[in-house]
């Protein structure tokens, strides 16, 4: 079970073992500026751009991408949040329901360049739910991804667009993003996981 | 809530993000016989899955593929138009395989036990079951024979949680938290289970129930004439009334139930005229309730026996609402139910 | 000379006074003495040193369901279970199909209980024909044929008119008129009692005035005609307060009370014996008629048990097959199957030597047992060797899969009873031993 795919966040997991930071506050903020820039200039500007932040903690950080672009091209820029537990492709290997809560789409993105942003980027399961999630919304007429970490390990063909810090991780291991907005401070960590017990 | 901009109008510089799930303890309840058993933080889990629920219901496509691959079985041996419609659109919008079943057409009628039928449903691939049966406690036998989730969709006078769960959501929506909030019902308590369930649900919140209805339609054990000679009496505490405007005195909330003619036997009231003489809401009746109290009904509404037209169809009214939201809740407890274990 | 002894043990005789160390030798089938030492030369005997001797228990209120209804009961499998229960003699209720309206059925019952019953059994006839409450039997000749009693059990006699006459015309045999108390008007669609628990389980009620209505009636009918009555299964606290004053103004009324209604109540029903895995039971087995009240009511029975106002006890023993129970609450069989924990259940709510008479002396008087077999319910010279072998002290756990009834369905299942029946002697023979 990956903790991190999806917004399983009241699962408690594993224990964790000597967490080391790999992300200090000052680079996460540098790196949101930095990918907020990329995305006006990707996109050559604010036209028709809405971004999506993936439940729970890549709404915090979409939100943050949007004041940062605020803040330089001095435009607003639409954010979402999308709930993909409803979309999930992991039925019977999560042995609790994982707690949903609304997705808020604040246009119609019909048309619309969507940037998915999530904190974290693993399989790709996560994103693909996000696809099928984003499709049932309308048809956008792109798709890009913005995530604060990749960790690698993909399963899907699914590649970022957008990506804060690269970390090749083992499978062992487990990548937090703590936020201000929703754990009271800015770091990202990585432990190692212990297995849990034969239950 | 997040708002659109794009306008280029000037917005508020933060946006409040909704805030994370509170800590609820994960679901892992197997069925759904009655609210009786439910902690307020259970409630309040299917309650939030609700919110979610309805804005999928809000899409132009209300489909999600939650519970894709599903099989759910409705088995109703009551009529029921409403109930089991709802339930059907909530299993379908959730993606998953809806089979209904109506009692009256299949080897029910040849004499097949309710436990046989039920075992050879399970068989068939049902996971989830939602039942309707006449016989009060008929969910609860079949929810020790078999293992697929059992949701109770009315058992007899006993209970129908999903009713009381919607009405809870319906309330809360408009009142918020429900705590030390007056809720009167009124009608045929003695045999209606949406009251019953209904008190399980308001009680976990802390809310104050009133129930009014002539004294022929109180349960035993809430007479007022009863002295509570046991303890404990198992029932959350209710007021009793058998005067509607020493009832409606103050409430919160009025709840009409519907005049159950086919449950009762002759002795209970003497006419229905008197009954809506006594016990009818009417916009005078109502005029003793808070300014602004939701009035709400489970349905069927007879109108003109148990409420009044002008007040069913009034802007206090929150009837329709009910239904709506009522395939909202059937959706966050199947999707609860079906996912909430191991496959 | 075939002798048997039960030997050391503490002898309990109601009858005679008796509570002491003694053996008590059975020689062809009847008491031939009771005394230290009585037993020391018989062929064959029982040790019973630190258990209870008593005369075989007596059970004026049975369901055999043979004829009719055999996968619920047969009349082997039933003597078989009285046996377990330490009864020597039942009494068989006509509710059977057809009823025991007739002489020929009466001697089936007879016949069939001579042939393969383990215990005594003495027929009761019908009150009216076929059970139908419109016209009386002939009961003069189901007494002829061997019927020690009347009833219509299962049903009251719904009528007032015809229960007058039949309390009339019974009276010139002496023969007893046994009423199920219950006016169907207020009982009609009840299924438990109507109380708290009802409501939280959103069953249709019995209300008690359903009983009291009735005996109330029966007390007024009895006191008209100058005829006894006996009130089966009294079950309520205001039943039992309209007999004690019935009593004390003369009228000729006696009363049985089952086991289960002086130790269950109907929450009974709500938990069921097990821990109901989460949830409600609705347990079927907790579903008779009279139903399982209050406390209140438990307390007042065995207040009247004690005070002599309720005579005796009575199993009310109905078995029924598993199918019958394993449904909805509504549609499940009413009945207890009692013979096998009568004793032990009987125990938890009255002390030993208040069971033991409830048992014996006091039933074989209530219906005057004694014209048809001598002596019975006593240990009395000559009296027909029937004797109750008992651990006051053995605790057991009710495993209705082990019943020798074919009926299952007891609320105790799972529970722990204190007392336990060790061995029956009928006639001198030993009809079951642990």
């Amino acid at each position: 079970m990956c903790p991190q795919d999806g917004a399983l966040m009241d699962a408690p997991g594993p224990a964790p073992v000597g967490a080391h930071a790999v992300l200090t506050a000052d680079d996460i903020r540098r790196a949101v500026r930095r990918i907020a820039h990329e995305i006006v200039e990707r996109n050559h500007g604010l036209e028709g751009l809405v971004l999506v932040g993936m439940r729970t903690r890549g709404v915090p950080v979409a939100q943050r991408i949007a004041d940062a672009i605020q803040e330089f091209e001095g435009q607003p820029v639409s954010v979402g949040a999308l709930d993909i537990n409803l979309y999930r492709d992991d039925i019977g290997s999560v042995d609790r329901a994982p707690h949903i809560q609304p997705t808020e789409m604040p246009t119609d993105i019909d048309g619309k360049t969507v940037v998915l942003v999530d904190d974290v980027l693993y399989t790709g399961r996560s994103i693909r739910a996000a696809l099928d999630a984003l499709t049932d919304f309308g048809r956008p007429a792109a798709i890009q991804l913005a995530v604060v970490v990749d960790r690698g390990h993909r399963e899907l063909p699914i590649r970022p667009d957008y990506v804060g810090k690269n970390i090749p991780t083992a499978r062992d291991e487990d990548v937090q993003v703590l936020l201000q907005e929703t754990d009271g401070e800015d770091e990202v960590r990585i432990m190692k996981l212990i297995p849990e017990p034969e239950r | 809530m997040i708002r659109s901009t794009g306008s280029g109008q000037a917005q508020e510089p933060t946006v409040q993000i909704a805030t994370p799930p509170q800590a609820r303890t994960p679901w892992t309840r197997r069925h759904l016989l009655d609210l009786d058993e439910l902690s307020r933080d259970e409630i309040e889990t299917i309650l939030e899955t609700t919110d979610a629920m309805k804005e999928i219901l809000g899409r132009e496509v209300p489909r999600v593929p939650a519970l894709r691959g599903r099989t759910i079985v409705t088995l109703f041996y009551e009529a029921s138009t409403r109930t089991r419609a709802s339930f059907e659109l909530a299993g379908k919008a959730l993606g998953a395989d809806v089979i209904n079943i109506a009692a009256g057409g299949s080897s029910v009628e040849k004499g097949e036990s309710l436990i046989d039928t039920v075992r050879t449903l399970e068989a068939i691939g049902a996971e989830v079951l939602v039942m309707r049966h006449f016989a009060a406690g008929a969910p609860y036998l079949v929810a020790r024979h078999v293992s697929a989730s059992v949701v109770n969709g009315g058992d007899g006078p006993h209970a129908h949680p999903t009713q009381a769960l919607l009405d809870l959501y319906t309330m809360r929506a408009h009142i918020g938290d429900m705590r030390d909030k007056r809720v009167v019902i009124v009608g045929d308590i003695a045999h209606s289970r949406v009251v019953r369930s209904n008190i399980w649900g308001l009680a976990a919140m802390g809310a104050q129930i009133v129930v009014c209805g002539p004294p022929t339609l109180l349960p035993a054990g809430m007479r007022p004439s009863q002295q509570q000679t046991e303890e404990p009496l198992g029932l959350p505490n209710v007021e009793v009334q058998t005067n509607l405007d020493a009832a409606l005195e103050d409430a919160d909330v009025v709840m009409a139930l519907r005049l159950q003619t086919e449950r009762m036997h002759g002795g209970l009231i003497p006419s229905i005229r008197e009954y809506a003489t006594l016990y009818q809401i009417t916009p005078e009746r109502l005029s003793r309730a808070k300014t602004g109290a939701l009035v709400m009904h489970p349905g069927p509404i007879n109108e003109g026996v148990e409420i009044s037209p002008e007040v069913a169809t009034s802007i206090q009214s929150v009837i329709e609402e009910q239904v709506t939201n009522g395939v909202a809740v059937r959706m966050a407890v199947l999707y609860l139910l079906a996912r909430g274990k191991p496959a | 000379m075939t002798t048997i002894a039960i030997q050391g043990g503490r002898v309990i005789d109601p009858a005679n006074g008796i509570d002491a160390t003694a053996d008590v030798l059975i020689a062809d089938g009847q008491v031939a003495a009771v005394g230290p030492d009585a037993g020391k030369d018989a062929s064959e005997t029982i040790d019973a040193t630190g258990l209870v001797v008593c005369p075989g228990f007596v059970d004026i209120h049975t369901h055999l369901r043979e004829p009719g209804f055999e996968h619920k009961e047969t009349i082997e499998s039933g003597t078989l279970a009285a046996a377990r229960g330490g009864f020597t003699t039942i009494c068989a209720m006509p509710n059977t199909e057809p009823p025991t309206d007739s002489a020929a059925a009466v001697e089936f019952v007879v016949r069939t209980a001579q042939a393969q019953g383990h215990v005594r059994v003495l027929p009761i006839g019908c009150v009216t024909r076929g059970r139908a409450g419109k016209e009386l039997a002939d009961l003069a000749e189901l007494a002829q044929a061997g019927a020690v009693a009347f009833s219509d059990d299962g049903s009251p006699v719904a009528d007032p008119h015809l229960m007058r006459r039949a309390l009339e015309y019974a009276s010139m045999h002496g023969t007893p008129v046994i009423e199920h108390s219950e006016d169907p008007a207020l009982s009609a669609g009840g299924v438990m009692h109507e109380g708290w628990v009802s409501t939280r389980l959103g069953l249709a009620g019995i209300p008690t005035a359903a009983e009291e209505v009735a005996i109330a009636r029966n007390l007024a009918l009895a006191q008209e005609t100058g005829s006894p009555v006996h009130c089966a299964h009294v079950s309520t606290a205001g039943s039992v307060e309209l007999i004690r004053s019935a009593k004390a103004r003369g009228v000729r009324v006696t009363a049985e009370v089952a086991p289960h209604h002086l130790a269950l109540t109907h929450e009974a029903v709500m938990q069921g014996a097990r821990e109901a895995p989460g949830g409600l039971a609705y347990d079927t087995n907790a579903k008779v008629n009279p139903p399982l009240r209050t406390p209140e009511d438990v307390a007042a029975c065995i207040a009247g048990l004690l005070d002599g106002t309720i005579d005796c006890i009575a199993t009310d023993h109905a078995p029924h097959a598993t199918q019958d129970k394993l449904c909805e609450f509504d549609a499940a069989a009413m009945g207890i199957s009692g013979l096998e924990t009568a004793f032990g259940q009987s125990l938890s709510a009255v002390p030993l030597e208040k069971v033991i008479a409830a048992l014996t002396i006091a039933p074989a008087a209530v219906l005057g047992l004694d014209r048809h077999v001598a002596k019975i319910g006593t240990l009395s010279e000559g009296a027909p060797g029937d004797v109750a072998v008992i651990d006051p002290n053995a605790e057991w756990t009710v495993e209705p899969e082990t019943f020798a009834s074919k009926g299952k369905n007891t609320p105790l299942a799972g529970r722990t009873l204190r007392g336990q029946v060790v061995a029956t002697v009928y006639g001198g023979k030993v009809a079951w031993q642990a």
